[in-house]
């Protein structure tokens, strides 16, 4: 008993009971269809690259999860969300496919200016975008969700812009290759493993952690313990922005081209639900990256379920937001409580029987 | 229950994560009674009330309540005052972005006949309230807009204004000023002359002799005893709390101390201000040095120490550290020129509440080593270890939650903080505001040793006697002013209170 309790408090429970409950739909799923159990789990090779449910997972959901590092820390920070990622994402399409193909040229095969200006433009564009937000919310004490509604309307508009309203095609195999395959592993992937390595060597080797919480949870005292609370808060916004900018690459180069109206459409949504899911307080403070990591990855695996569950994508919306209610329920206070109130009843019943 | 008993609480037992915070604690009250609920830092005096009004949820013990038949649980704060029990926390507990009207009636607020809340009357109700407790206050104006001390006073008014059988005070005077502990007293004379039973947690013993009839001491979370106030002179109550025998503090200040003047300035403010705040001052510190500021709460004292450090930005004249001058736009710059403060607000700008006992210890020291440069853990952890056992902090593990501390093992955490950094020039504003007496003169002798070893301090505290014991010369300070100065030779309770009280006060 005392031993499962130890469990079930430690801080990473939830999230990691949640995906354990999708796969376990997948696993009843798939034997009712008569598939073997744990077709879920099954890795193979088809056609020279990995192929499965799970390696699709992983694969796609590499947006979310790099998104679900900078919110995290624009969480922690400010308390507050940014709402712009999806359009910095899209923003970074246009940028970097305007400069690729070269202005007003929609489908090229090959590139106008070298790929690395055109990544590193992209990105930079998207570390501005942050820079934005960040002086908006640090500087002039804008409420993020409000200030980051700013460019949530305008990003998706200036990339739009910056495409002259068409979608450029970028039809070059090194581009390809960033949302396709290095060997036989798809590259999002190991972007999303390098993405979370640096992240975790950063915040094990420098005391950022320890200033964003410190900042997300008093300002006032950490000012006088000697931080500078609006320069961390710019800092976390424009690592979100990098992060915004790095998923914006991913989805890019899947499609090879910038449909500046799609790319990263709502998916603010999923990096915040993310870091909701991973245990994180949108109330800002204490933060748990791993956490949000296993949250934007159950979110994907809801999203794949559901698929192979025969869901249609129309619907799929609905269902999701099923799961992320029970989700969210389930790591509430009071059925925290509740469970904590049933265990104990539990217990006593079986003093009870004993005595 | 007896005749004439309002409130008996028996056998309460309580435990925290690892802390037996109450072991068949007792306590009963009379009706138009005041008693005094005594007991060091983290005796359990917040939690015995904090299970009364159901903030806590008890294991053992019963709680009567004149009118009940039987032992009451309260569910809430909510159900308490329902029961007729309010209380006023240590830490004001109100919303400082709304209007003082709406935190005096949050809850409970008039209505109109549609049901929506009536502004009006309910702004005339609370001018009125505040009229009859002569506090000087603009009901329409957000919390924050007033002193911690008002707060306090707005946050008793709210509770004085339901009628109740029992109000609790915890620690409400720890930053009111004597005129305003004056007023509460009157307060609380009336209350009591009404019938109600009142629960007063302090930590000055003045104030337990000024007003209380009775007190219930607390020990570990154990009842020492209920004494009625005859029984229990100043020394045995003492005795009582710390459970051994009271040193005497007069004796910690050798004599002539001396003056320090021959010794290298440390700090020299010519013509220091911040509009609104402090206007321009002069003040040299020399090492070794320690500088009392003194004045009525809001006279600027907080706020004199604010500008050196830079938690406010100097707007006027100058300032030298060691002979330098030097520009200080952020508190980081002074900490990189040796300084630290201590601020007097410990929950507003003290406190990480959610980081560790160890975390919050590290913070200066990491915040001046910069981004980039973590402490490496093991070294987290013998600082941490280091302070706790020296500074003696009452914690269950050095990763416990700091906020889960009692107020003044927090104070020592923050101590620790600085201590931490080895600062050469520390500013200690109310460091024993809230904090038992053995703790207090463990700090006083802090400071002394610290002074000793050649830092330089400044030392506000509402307690002048607390400053006669640790200061080499203080400074005077009225409305946003520096008055004047007071040397050593000078300095006694009188010629303190005469130069705070300014004019001429020639009784
Ligand atoms: N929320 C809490 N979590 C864990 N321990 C607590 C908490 N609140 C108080 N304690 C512990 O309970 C004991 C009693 O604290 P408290 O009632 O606040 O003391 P007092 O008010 O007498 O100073 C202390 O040891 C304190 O550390
Ligand atoms: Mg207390």
């Amino acid at each position: 008993m005392s031993s499962l309790k130890k469990i079930t408090q430690k801080r990473l429970f939830l999230p990691i009971f949640s995906m354990i409950l999708v796969m376990l739909i997948n696993v009843i799923y798939d034997m009712a269809c008569g598939n073997a159990p744990l077709t879920f789990f099954t890795v193979t090779i088809k056609n020279g690259v990995l192929y499965g449910r799970l390696i699709d997972i992983f694969n796609r959901g590499t947006e979310a999860a790099i998104l679900a590092i900078g919110m995290t820390l624009v969480v922690s920070s400010s308390a507050g969300t940014d709402i712009s990622v999806g359009s910095v994402m899209s923003l970074y399409g246009g940028m970097c496919c305007m400069l690729l193909a070269g202005y007003g040229n929609t489908n090229v095969s090959n590139y106008a200016v070298p790929l690395i200006i055109g990544i590193g433009a992209g990105l930079l564009t998207a570390c501005v975008c942050g820079l934005f937000n960040g002086f908006l919310v640090a500087y002039m004490n804008i409420q993020p969700m409000v200030a980051t509604l700013i460019l949530w309307s305008a990003g998706r508009a200036i990339g739009l812009l910056l495409c002259n309203s068409q979608i450029v095609y970028v039809r070059v195999p090194s581009f390809q290759k960033i949302g396709g395959y290095v060997g036989f592993i798809p590259t999002p992937i190991l972007i999303a493993a390098a993405c979370i390595l640096v992240a975790s060597l950063v915040l094990k080797f420098t005391a950022l952690g320890t200033y964003i919480q410190s900042v997300g949870i008093n300002k006032k005292a950490s000012r006088i313990a000697g931080f500078n609370s609006a320069k961390i808060i710019l800092l976390c916004y424009v690592i979100c922005g990098l992060c915004a900018g790095l998923a914006g690459m991913v989805a890019t180069s899947r499609i090879y081209s910038a449909d500046t109206n799609n790319i990263g459409l709502n998916m603010e949504l999923d990096a915040i639900l993310a870091v909701a899911l991973g245990g994180n307080s949108l109330g800002g403070g204490k933060f748990n990256l791993a956490g949000s990591l296993i949250g934007a990855y159950t979110i994907q695996a809801i999203d794949t379920t559901l698929l192979a569950l025969g869901v249609s994508t129309a619907q799929s919306p609905v269902f999701k937001a099923i799961v992320v209610i029970l989700i969210v329920v389930i790591q509430s206070e009071p059925a925290k409580d509740f469970f904590k109130k049933l265990g104990k009843k539990k217990e006593m019943a079986k003093g009870a029987a004993q005595a | 229950m007896e005749a004439g008993v309002v409130l008996k609480m028996q056998g309460i037992c309580m435990t925290f994560p690892g802390v037996k915070a109450l072991d068949h604690a007792c306590l009963t009250l009379k009706k138009g009674e005041i008693r005094a609920l005594m007991g060091e830092n983290g005796a359990g005096k917040s939690t015995l009330i904090k299970c009364l009004t159901g903030v806590n949820k008890f294991e053992a013990g019963e709680i009567y309540l004149e009118g009940f038949n039987g032992p009451i649980v309260n569910k809430d704060t909510m159900d308490a005052q329902n029961k007729g029990i309010a209380t006023v926390y240590q830490e004001v507990n109100l919303c400082p972005n709304l209007s003082v009207a709406e935190n005096l009636y949050i809850g409970r607020e008039p209505l109109t006949k549609i049901g929506t809340v009536n502004r009006k009357a309910m702004n005339r109700q609370a001018e009125e309230l505040m009229k009859e407790l002569e506090l000087d206050i603009d009901v329409t104006r957000n919390l924050e807009d007033y002193s911690l001390a008002l707060q306090q006073m707005i946050a008793i008014a709210r509770a004085v204004d339901m009628d109740s059988k029992v109000l609790i005070l915890d620690e409400p005077t720890s930053s009111l000023d004597d005129r305003e502990v004056e007023k509460l007293f009157t307060m609380m004379r009336r209350l009591k002359a009404k019938g109600v039973g009142i629960i007063f947690v302090t930590h000055f013993l003045e104030q337990v002799y000024a007003v209380c009839d009775g007190i219930t001491v607390l020990r570990n979370g154990q009842l020492v005893g209920e004494y009625n106030i005859e029984e229990l002179p100043r020394v045995k109550l003492v005795a009582a709390m710390m459970g051994k025998d009271f040193d005497d503090l007069a004796s910690i200040k050798q004599e002539g101390s001396g003056d320090k003047r021959k010794e290298p300035l440390v700090i020299e403010a010519k013509g220091l201000g911040h509009a609104g705040t402090i206007r321009p001052f002069d003040l040299d510190i020399h090492k070794g040095e320690v500088i009392g500021l003194t004045g009525l709460l809001g006279s600027g004292r907080s706020e004199l120490a604010r500008v050196i450090y830079g938690a406010d930005r100097a707007q006027t004249g100058t300032l030298k550290v060691k002979g330098k001058e030097v520009k200080i736009k952020n508190p980081i710059d002074a900490m990189n020129l040796g300084m630290g403060l201590l601020p007097d607000d410990r929950k507003a700008e003290g406190i990480i509440g959610d980081l560790s006992v160890r975390e919050n210890i590290i913070l200066a020291l990491q915040a001046k080593a910069g981004i980039l440069k973590r402490i490496p853990m093991a070294k987290q952890i013998e600082i941490a270890d280091k302070y706790i056992e020296m500074l003696q902090i009452k914690t269950a593990s050095r990763e416990t939650l700091i906020k889960q501390l009692s107020g003044g093992n927090q104070q020592k955490v923050i101590l620790a903080r600085w201590l931490a950094t080895d600062p050469e020039f520390l500013i200690l504003d109310e460091p024993t505001r809230g904090i038992d007496i053995g703790t207090k003169t463990e700090i006083q002798k802090l400071v002394l040793k610290l002074a000793a070893e050649g830092k330089s301090l400044i030392f506000i505290s509402s307690e002048i006697e607390e400053m006669l014991r640790t200061c080499n010369r203080m400074a005077v300070l009225r409305d946003g002013a520096k008055v004047g100065e007071i040397e050593e030779a000078d300095m006694n309770q009188m010629s303190v209170m005469k130069a705070i009280a300014g004019g001429d006060s020639n009784e």
